[in-house]
């Protein structure tokens, strides 16, 4: 892990509130796997405090770049959308626990919504190269549908639903889900899912998994101070062998990917 | 001038709390810097004047609800609970790893009775590389109805008393700022036996979503941290250091060497640097490194020319 002042080599909006921040990090590029996350100092001072978390949405190992993508919620996100390219950006990172990704088994199904297409990209470009992929994509609007593009390009399956129908299928990710897994059954293969996004979502994903026994990996969020397991502040609810039953886990630390079946949603 | 100058002109930031002497003043806040490990990846750790540990309890605790953190203005609002491995865990888990870390180990001592205090504090009595015991009265005391045993003097004075009865170890004693008369809470200490008294904890405080008309955090209330109580935590560290024979152990949003200036002048023998360590995880380092300019830039020797330089 690495501390490590880098600049910002390319920012771009792709859509209203989404932009797309590239970083100069060699180390971070070098170290990364898919589903850790960079902790960002947005600026030098004391408000905003903290740092802030993101996914690694790609990297490119031979120029040594890091990708991230986000949207603007907040006052932090808002100030780092409005950074120059050039400008220092501390980084802290990677950080956290990533996808595990298993050799054997069926096909791999990515289920996203909304900005949580960003980790998944790394995934894909990472892991997937010549295996089958299928990834479900889900936003309110076509606006909030991000990088079908570009996955379609690399060889991965995508099918899209909005909210309001405006791309795709109308209707939410989860429906697209549970048709997979339905046809999966009927072809006997069984797929591994990996899922992010809002947590109501993951909560449903899960619970489909769970009926269809498919292995399912989530990635989850919370707020942090430290990053580094230390604060214990970004701790979620997870299945305990031990009374009573469950205990605390760090996003930051044994996530923020975790196997659905620990979670306690 | 001095005679530390001639020697490479490097200035002495060691000094001593009570019986234990350390190398810098600058010490990594309990419940900040988790066991010590965790921060081991992003910086060496001997360079530090001491560690204090996250709060340890006689039983492994869980903690409390999420959400536990949320940021405020120029702060942060904690309710972490007393998470922690629990003692015997800590000794035999966590321990090898603080001891071999080149640097002064203080162990942060939680309960919720006396009892609880004295046990833990009799079996930490018993672990080679412990340096000192920081007694967190702050938490609150069920047997007086949840009260923090620091907020009432002869309650405070009670639980040091009892620990100073089975352990060798010097003792530093906690504060909270929740209270009326904090060098009244320091009095009694020092009189009961602290070796040093450590200032400040959290301040009580709440955030609401009023979007969701719900609080912020899990536990309802939590404890503000960060620069927004630094000024808070300087009066205080001033008013006891008056009151007081004992070291002081100053803390609250110390961020770099400056703000660490402040406390010391203010009459704090050594610092302790919390919520700094989530913004820059190497804050405690560039604070060492700033005092040794300091002190070069004013051709002092010795950091002890600073402890309680101010002029009122
Ligand atoms: C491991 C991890 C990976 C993440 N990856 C991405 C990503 O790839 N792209 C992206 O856009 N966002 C990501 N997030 C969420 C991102 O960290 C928050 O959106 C950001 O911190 C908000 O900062 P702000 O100052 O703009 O908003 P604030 O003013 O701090 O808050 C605005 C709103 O956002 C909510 N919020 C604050 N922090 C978080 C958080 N950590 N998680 C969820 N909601 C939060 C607040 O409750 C509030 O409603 C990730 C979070 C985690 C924990
Ligand atoms: C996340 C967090 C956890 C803390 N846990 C403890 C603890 O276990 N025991 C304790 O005595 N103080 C604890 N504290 C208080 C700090 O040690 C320190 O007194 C306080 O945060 C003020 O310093 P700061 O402003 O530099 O953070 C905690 C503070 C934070 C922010
Ligand atoms: S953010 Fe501090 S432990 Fe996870």
């Amino acid at each position: 892990m690495t501390d490590t002042k880098t600049t910002i080599l390319h920012q771009e909006r792709i859509v209203p509130q989404i932009f797309r921040l590239c970083l100069s990090s060699p180390g971070i590029a070098q170290e990364a796997r898919p589903g850790q996350f960079v902790h960002l100092r947005i600026r030098e001072g004391t408000d905003p405090l903290l740092r802030r978390p993101f996914s690694i949405h790609r990297v490119d190992r031979e120029r040594g770049e890091v990708q991230v993508l986000y949207q603007v919620v907040g006052q932090g996100t808002r100030l780092l959308s409005r950074k120059p390219v050039g400008e220092r950006l501390d980084a802290l990172g990677p950080l956290g626990h990533g996808f595990e990704v298993s050799e054997e088994g069926g096909g791999v199904l990515l289920v996203a919504g909304g900005i949580g297409i960003a980790p998944r990209f790394f995934l894909c470009e990472d892991w997937l190269r010549g295996r089958a992929g299928t990834a479900l994509i889900g936003a309110r609007t076509r606006d909030g549908i991000l990088c079908h593009d570009l996955l379609r390009s690399g060889g991965v399956t995508v099918h899209i639903a909005t909210d309001d129908g405006s791309f795709g299928d109308r209707g939410v990710v989860t429906d697209l889900l549970n048709a997979q897994l339905e046809a999966g059954r009927e072809a006997s293969a069984s797929p591994i899912v990996y899922a992010c996004g809002p947590v109501a979502m993951l909560a449903s994903v899960a619970a489909l998994c769970r009926a269809y026994e498919v292995p399912c990996q989530v990635s989850l969020e919370s707020r942090m101070a430290c990053g580094l397991g230390a604060c214990l502040g970004c701790a979620v609810k997870v299945r305990s062998s031990v009374p009573p039953g469950y205990e605390y886990q760090r996003v930051c630390t044994e996530g923020p990917v975790f196997e659905a079946e620990e979670v306690i949603w | 001038m001095s005679t530390v100058l001639s020697k490479k002109n490097v200035p002495d930031l060691s000094i001593e709390i009570g019986p234990i002497h350390l190398k810098n003043p600058v010490l990594a806040a309990s419940g900040t810097f988790g066991y010590g490990q965790e921060f081991e990846a992003v910086m060496d750790l001997s360079r530090l004047g001491g560690i204090v540990t996250k709060a340890i309890t006689l039983e492994p605790r869980l903690g409390n609800p999420p959400p536990r953190i949320v940021e405020t203005a120029s702060g942060m609002l904690n309710s972490i609970g007393l998470a922690n491995v629990g003692v015997a865990a800590f000794v035999r888990d966590k321990m090898p790893f603080l001891r071999s870390c080149g640097t002064a180990v203080i162990v942060n001592v939680a309960g919720r009775s006396m009892e609880e205090y004295v046990e833990v504090a009799r079996r930490l009595s018993d672990c080679p590389g412990i340096h000192a015991l920081e007694i967190n009265i702050s938490c609150p005391n069920v047997q007086e109805g949840g009260l923090a045993f620091g907020a009432d003097p002869k309650v405070a004075a009670a639980v040091i008393g009892a620990v100073r009865d089975v352990t060798q170890l010097p003792l530093i004693a906690k504060l909270t700022p929740n209270v009326t008369d904090i060098a009244g809470i320091a009095a009694a200490v020092q009189e009961a036996g602290a070796d040093a008294v450590s200032l400040i904890n959290t301040l009580v405080g709440m955030a609401i979503d009023a979007t969701r008309g719900r609080p912020e955090l899990g536990g309802v209330t939590g404890g503000l941290s960060g620069p927004a109580i630094k000024p808070v935590a300087l009066a205080m560290v001033w008013k006891v250091a008056q009151a007081v024979r004992i070291p002081v152990i100053g803390m609250g949003g110390i961020m770099n060497a400056g703000d660490a200036l402040e406390f010391m002048l203010a009459g704090a023998v050594a610092v302790q640097v919390g919520t700094a360590n989530f913004v820059d995880p190497t804050s405690t380092i560039r604070i060492v490194e700033g005092l040794e300019d300091t002190l070069r830039e004013r051709g002092m020797g010795s950091v002890k020319e600073i402890i309680g330089a101010l002029e009122v």
